[in-house]
Formats: structure tokens, C-alpha cells, sequence
């Protein structure tokens, strides 16, 4: 941002968008966390890689057919190649590419705050919504968001008398509920 | 029609969640869509598409407000705006800014809404006489120029893509009935549901995400004084104004252009064409009314595409396909003939939508700020709740709930290491019917797949494609000879 002012203008006009959009790049690039580096690339293509591999041997079991009469495995067998195609390219070009974000400490946050999604889904067919919803505002609100546990208790109280009476009694959804 | 009070309310509720979100920066409005979308099974149809379409456009007003008080955009198509809004704050005129992108936003959005009333009917007359050829041409350039245009590394783009492509193939074929990769699971065969999809990679995804981020304060916003421009600040910024309105319409029609290109272009026209260009960066209000017009312009004709094709020309339009196709409605030329109280309805609703958010975001600054006070941990649980309840209540299956928690990590993951969920949820959205018009077309040409070529639209559709995959390699290796000049020219001692 700093270096704007000292840029020498005027830009050449095709020049202008593409400075632009680097200039937007970078801006964004200040709010991210630091790259991940190739390992991460490396990685996320392998990924890509497989899921490219594995279709196209899934795809050519459901039989590919002829152009004139596709089988049902034609089409995903093309994106497959596609997918393995361009997963390849990525490879041999995209080592060196800073768009990954490295795991950090807080990326546990995330793990737990999984947890509790999965927790909610198990338990909502057996206990009811509200029980496992307030848990998850607590955990979300105490451990995850750092906040007192007084505005925990009351947000969280708050919150899912505000779900009960929105789904339960306002759209009539019938969603499993202990109360 | 649009005039009922349930249609009306439904309207500025979409307006204020969106402007609320595109002030909160974390979820976007693709997700904000993407969690809501349940609602399309609950109110009635054209309120739930009015809501939705609110929430879209109403964003790109509310992005702005964090732009200029914060140097944080709310939305990808404000980042443009920081530079200028953000030095116009410091300079104590945070409310000129403010108030200009608002006028901005209201005129480029109000042309955009015209043009789109003018240009739609013909558009979707002129592609009813499309066969399954010509969609299928239309659908491969919609997702190709959605990877290749967007934020994000071209290949990756395309990657994200594809596979959001292999996705949408599981369960039963509709044309042979066998099944693919449903791994003899029943609640597989009829496929991923893209609701579900949709709220994983984009709701959970940006939730999780944003987890990460979450232990940071409120934040403290710069005051915000007199927010009605002044009359010179108002003949500065309307030639801005006027040009963004065009740039921004004819960007957003196309597919992947949108809001972000179109601020982008937006601005750069004006630094171009400005006689202080260096001006721009320092304050310069032309720099706050370009993007801030044109993103709102974008924003109201990608609409085009959707409504007269049938094609979403970036993420948030595919929700609202996705949620057109939940009513059962399919989006495309036949939608204003069959479908006249929503096509009609949509779009007289955003005329309405753009008044209430030029009468309310002006008053409704000081309430945003204080929003902005609010810590992102006390909303992130809420969000979570509704994501999570939301899915349940589509088809009351906790088998949804885990299909969407494990889209949702991979939604996580592919932010993590670079690739945007973006491209894969369009592509998602599309590719039953990519693979559906692409069946029939062989069918058509007896197996040649020389036929795509032969036929006049279809053929200019898949020349287009071709330039469009050419051009960026054509640029790469110009400009690496380029580079490899100049460091050869350095290298030579002198």
C-alpha cells in the first residue's frame, strides 16, 4: 500500500489492470496466514491426482460404451483423464506457487469445533436438538471463542430458545426435540 | 405481485442479511446463500428467490462499509475500494465515501437493473431455439470461464472444477440406470444432493475456516461524521459513476466476470483516464465511486445468464440455481415464458431491493459500525447452528448433516492448500446437465463429435472456448520471452 504513491505514473493502460490486480493480490495477501510452501502443493495435488485415478478406474468398470451408445462410465472417465491430466500439469508447474496456508496451533480450533458438528449430528436423532446445540454454543463460545462464562451461559441459553421457538414454533419444522 | 407484503419483507430481509454480511468480513455471500438455502423449502417460492437475490447484491453495499473504515474489504469486489476509501477515512471523510459508493451503487445497479429488463426477454427468446449441442457448449464455457477468470491459479481453478464435475455424476445414470460411485449406499443413488454439497464446501468450509482466525478483538472502526457527499465531491465522481454503470453491466454478463473484474476494471479505467492519476490511492473520491458503481452493476446483470440461459456466472448465481432447481424450476429461456411471476418478480424486486438499500444504508451506517463491534466469536455458533439444523430439515436426514460435514472439510482443506471451492460448487451445479446435453448431442450426431463444431452456435461457443483456454498460454509465453529478454539485455555488460 505504501509504495502506491511512488509508483511512476501514468501506467501503461495494459499494464494498469494487471499492476491492479497484483496490487488487490497483495492487499489480500496481508490478512492470510503464512504460506504453506511445496509440501503443502505437493500434497493437495497428489490428492487431486488420486481422486483423477481413481475415477477413471471406478468409471471405466461401469463400462465406457461407444460414442454412439456412451456406456455409463464414459463421461466421468473423460473427467477422470482430465482431472489426472491437469493434476499432472499442476505437478510439473505448481511447486513453487505461495496460495496454501500453513496448519497452525489455532488449526486445532478447527478440529474440535468439527468435533462438535459431528457430536450434534449423532446425538439430534437421539436426544433431541437442544441439548446438543447449547453444548455446542458453550464449547464455541467458552473454548473456541475465548469469551466469559457468564455471556457464554446467557448467549447460549439465548441462542437455542431463539432456534426452538424460530424452527419448532414459527416454520413448524419437525425437528427432533426433547422439550 | 412483487408489491405483496410477504414479497416486500422478504426483499429487505435479503437486502439487510446481505448488507449485514457483506459487512462481517468471514462469510461471503455464496456462503450466506449456500446456509439459507433450506429456506427454499419452507416460504414461498419467488419470496424465497427474492431473499436469496437480495442477499447477493446486497452484499456488494455492505463490503464497502468495512472497506472504508477498516482497510478490510467485506467482499472480494471492495478490495479495489480500500485504497481510496480507506485514505479518504484518514482524511476524516470516511462519510463521503461512504455516501458516494451508496449513490454509486444505487445508479450502476439501477442501469444494470434496465439493461437487464431490456436485454433478458430477448436473450432467453433468442436461446430457446437451443438444443442440447448448444447448452452443452454453453455449459463447458460457463465452467471454464468461472476457473479461468476467478481469483486463484488457473490449473487449480480447473481442477476444482473437474472434480466438482466427477461429483455430480454419482448415482444412478438416468440414461442406463446403473450406478456410479455409490458404493451400494442407497442414500447415494439418487446422488449428491447440491444443497447439501453446497452448504458443506461453502457454509461449514468458511465456518471452519474461519475458526482459525476467530480469537481476534472487535474491531474499532474510524468515526464516521457526515455521510451526504458534497456537490463537488457528487460532479467529481459522476463520470465515474457512469462509466463503472457500463463496465460493470457488460462485465457481469459475462460468465466468471462479475463483480470482482468489474471493480477492478472499473477503477482502472479511471486512474487511466484521470488527469492527476496520482491522486488515485491518496483519496481520490472517482477511485471509491468507480469500483463501488461497477461491482453493483456486475452484480445485478450476471443475473442475465442465469434467467435467460440457465447458465450462474459465478458462485452466489449458482446457489440461486441450486435453489431454483430445489423449486423445481428450471432456470433458462423458457423461465419467463413459464415462469413469468418469478422471472418478473425477481427482477422488479431488485428495483425495489436497490431503493431500500439506498434509503437504508446511509441511516443504517452507525448501526453497521456498532455491528462491527460485535465479536466474531458470539456470531460464529449461531451460523454453525443454522448450517447444521438448516440441513437436517431438507430431507430430515442426519445423513445429510455428515455428507455436508465431509464437504465441509473438504471445502476447509482446499482453502488450506490453494484451491477455491468456488469453481467446484459451479461446476457441481452443472454437471448433470453438461453431461446430460452432451449425451444427447452424441446421440444427435450418431457418435461424431465433429457435430459441436458444425452447428453455428455451438460451434462459435466452442471457438470461444478454444481462444479462451489459448490466449492465457499465448500471454505465458510472451511474457516469459519477455522476461527472458530482459534479463538477457541485464545480463549483457554495457
Amino acid at each position: 500500500m505504501s509504495e502506491r504513491g511512488e509508483q511512476p505514473p501514468p501506467a501503461r493502460s495494459r499494464d494498469l489492470l494487471a499492476e491492479l490486480e497484483a496490487e488487490v493480490a497483495h492487499e489480500r495477501e496481508e490478512h492470510r496466514p503464512p504460506a504453506g510452501g511445496p509440501a503443502y502443493q505437493l500434497v493437495g495435488t497428489l490428492v487431486a491426482l488420486a481422486v483423477g485415478v481413481t475415477g477413471a478406474v471406478l468409471a471405466y468398470g461401469y463400462g465406457l460404451g461407444t460414442l454412439r451408445r456412451p456406456g455409463a462410465g464414459l463421461w466421468p472417465f473423460v473427467i477422470s483423464v482430465v482431472i489426472v491430466t491437469l493434476s499432472l500439469l499442476l505437478l510439473a508447474i505448481g511447486r513453487h506457487l505461495d496460495d496454501s496456508e500453513k496448519f497452525t496451533r489455532s488449526s486445532l480450533l478447527v478440529l474440535a469445533g468439527l468435533g462438535t458438528f459431528v457430536g450434534l449430528g449423532v446425538l439430534l436423532p437421539v436426544i433431541g436438538f437442544e441439548i446438543p446445540a447449547l453444548l455446542l454454543c458453550v464449547v464455541w463460545l467458552k473454548f473456541l471463542g475465548g469469551e466469559s462464562w457468564r455471556s457464554t451461559i446467557v448467549i447460549s441459553l439465548v441462542t437455542v430458545a431463539a432456534f426452538y421457538l424460530l424452527f419448532l414454533v414459527g416454520l413448524r419444522i419437525p425437528l427432533p426435540h426433547l422439550f | 405481485m412483487v408489491t405483496e407484503p410477504q414479497n416486500l419483507f422478504y426483499c429487505l430481509l435479503g437486502v439487510l442479511i446481505g448488507m449485514l454480511i457483506g459487512v462481517l468480513p468471514g462469510l461471503g455471500p455464496a456462503a450466506t446463500m449456500a446456509i439459507l438455502l433450506p429456506i427454499v423449502y419452507t416460504v414461498d417460492p419467488v419470496s424465497a428467490v427474492i431473499m436469496l437475490a437480495g442477499i447477493y447484491y446486497g452484499a456488494q453495499y455492505g463490503g464497502t462499509i468495512t472497506s472504508v473504515l477498516l482497510q478490510l474489504p467485506g467482499e472480494a469486489s471492495s478490495v479495489v475500494t480500500v485504497f481510496d476509501g480507506f485514505a479518504l477515512a484518514k482524511q476524516g471523510k470516511a462519510g463521503t465515501a461512504l455516501g458516494i459508493a451508496a449513490i454509486g451503487s444505487f445508479v450502476g445497479a439501477t442501469i444494470s437493473i434496465v439493461g437487464l429488463t431490456l436485454l433478458a426477454p430477448l436473450v432467453a427468446s433468442w436461446a430457446l431455439s437451443f438444443g442440447p449441442p448448444e447448452y452443452a457448449a454453453l455449459a463447458l464455457l460457463g465452467v471454464l470461464l468461472v476457473a479461468t477468470i476467478g481469483s486463484g491459479h488457473t490449473v487449480k481453478a480447473l481442477i476444482a472444477a473437474t472434480i466438482g464435475l466427477l461429483f455430480a455424476t454419482v448415482g444412478r445414470d438416468s440414461f442406463t440406470n446403473a450406478s456410479r460411485f455409490t458404493f451400494d449406499s442407497l442414500q447415494l443413488a439418487d446422488g449428491l444432493d447440491f444443497v447439501v454439497v453446497a452448504m458443506g464446501l461453502f457454509g461449514v468450509g468458511e465456518i471452519l475456516y474461519n475458526l482459525e482466525a476467530r480469537y481476534g478483538k472487535a474491531h474499532v472502526p474510524a468515526t464516521v461524521a457526515n455521510v451526504w457527499p458534497s456537490r463537488k465531491d457528487l460532479k467529481q465522481s459522476s463520470g465515474a459513476i457512469g462509466r463503472g454503470s457500463l463496465i460493470g453491466f457488460f462485465l457481469g454478463v459475462l460468465p466468471g466476470g462479475g463483480a470482482v473484474m468489474a471493480s477492478l476494471a472499473a477503477y482502472a479505467t479511471e486512474k487511466r483516464i484521470a488527469k492527476e492519476p496520482e491522486r488515485f490511492g491518496r483519496g481520490a473520491v472517482e477511485g471509491v465511486a468507480a469500483p463501488e458503481t461497477a461491482n453493483n452493476a456486475a452484480a445485478t446483470s450476471s443475473f442475465i445468464p442465469l434467467l435467460t440461459l440457465g447458465i450462474p456466472a459465478n458462485a452466489s448465481m449458482a446457489m440461486l440455481f441450486a435453489a431454483l432447481l430445489v423449486l423445481g424450476v428450471s432456470p433458462g429461456p423458457q423461465l419467463v415464458e413459464e415462469n413469468p411471476d418469478l422471472f418478473w418478480g425477481v427482477i422488479n424486486s431488485m428495483y425495489i431491493g436497490n431503493i431500500l438499500l439506498l434509503i437504508l444504508s446511509i441511516p443504517l451506517v452507525g448501526l453497521f459500525v456498532r455491528i462491527l463491534r460485535v465479536r466474531p466469536a458470539i456470531l460464529a455458533p449461531i451460523t454453525a447452528l443454522i448450517t447444521i439444523l438448516g440441513v437436517y430439515t431438507i430431507n430430515n436426514s442426519t445423513f445429510d448433516i455428515f455428507v455436508m460435514i465431509i464437504f465441509g472439510v473438504i471445502g476447509y482443506l482446499m482453502k488450506k492448500t490453494g484451491f477455491e471451492p468456488g469453481p467446484m460448487v459451479l461446476a457441481f451445479v452443472l454437471g448433470a446437465i453438461l453431461e446430460d446435453s452432451v449425451r444427447r448431442s452424441l446421440l444427435i450426431f450418431e457418435g461424431d463429435p465433429t457435430g459441436f463444431f458444425t452447428r453455428p452456435i455451438s460451434g462459435s461457443i466452442l471457438a470461444f472456448f478454444v481462444l479462451v483456454v489459448l490466449l492465457p498460454i499465448v500471454q505465458a509465453v510472451r511474457k516469459g520471452r519477455a522476461a527472458s529478454a530482459k534479463v538477457e539485455g541485464k545480463d549483457t555488460p554495457r
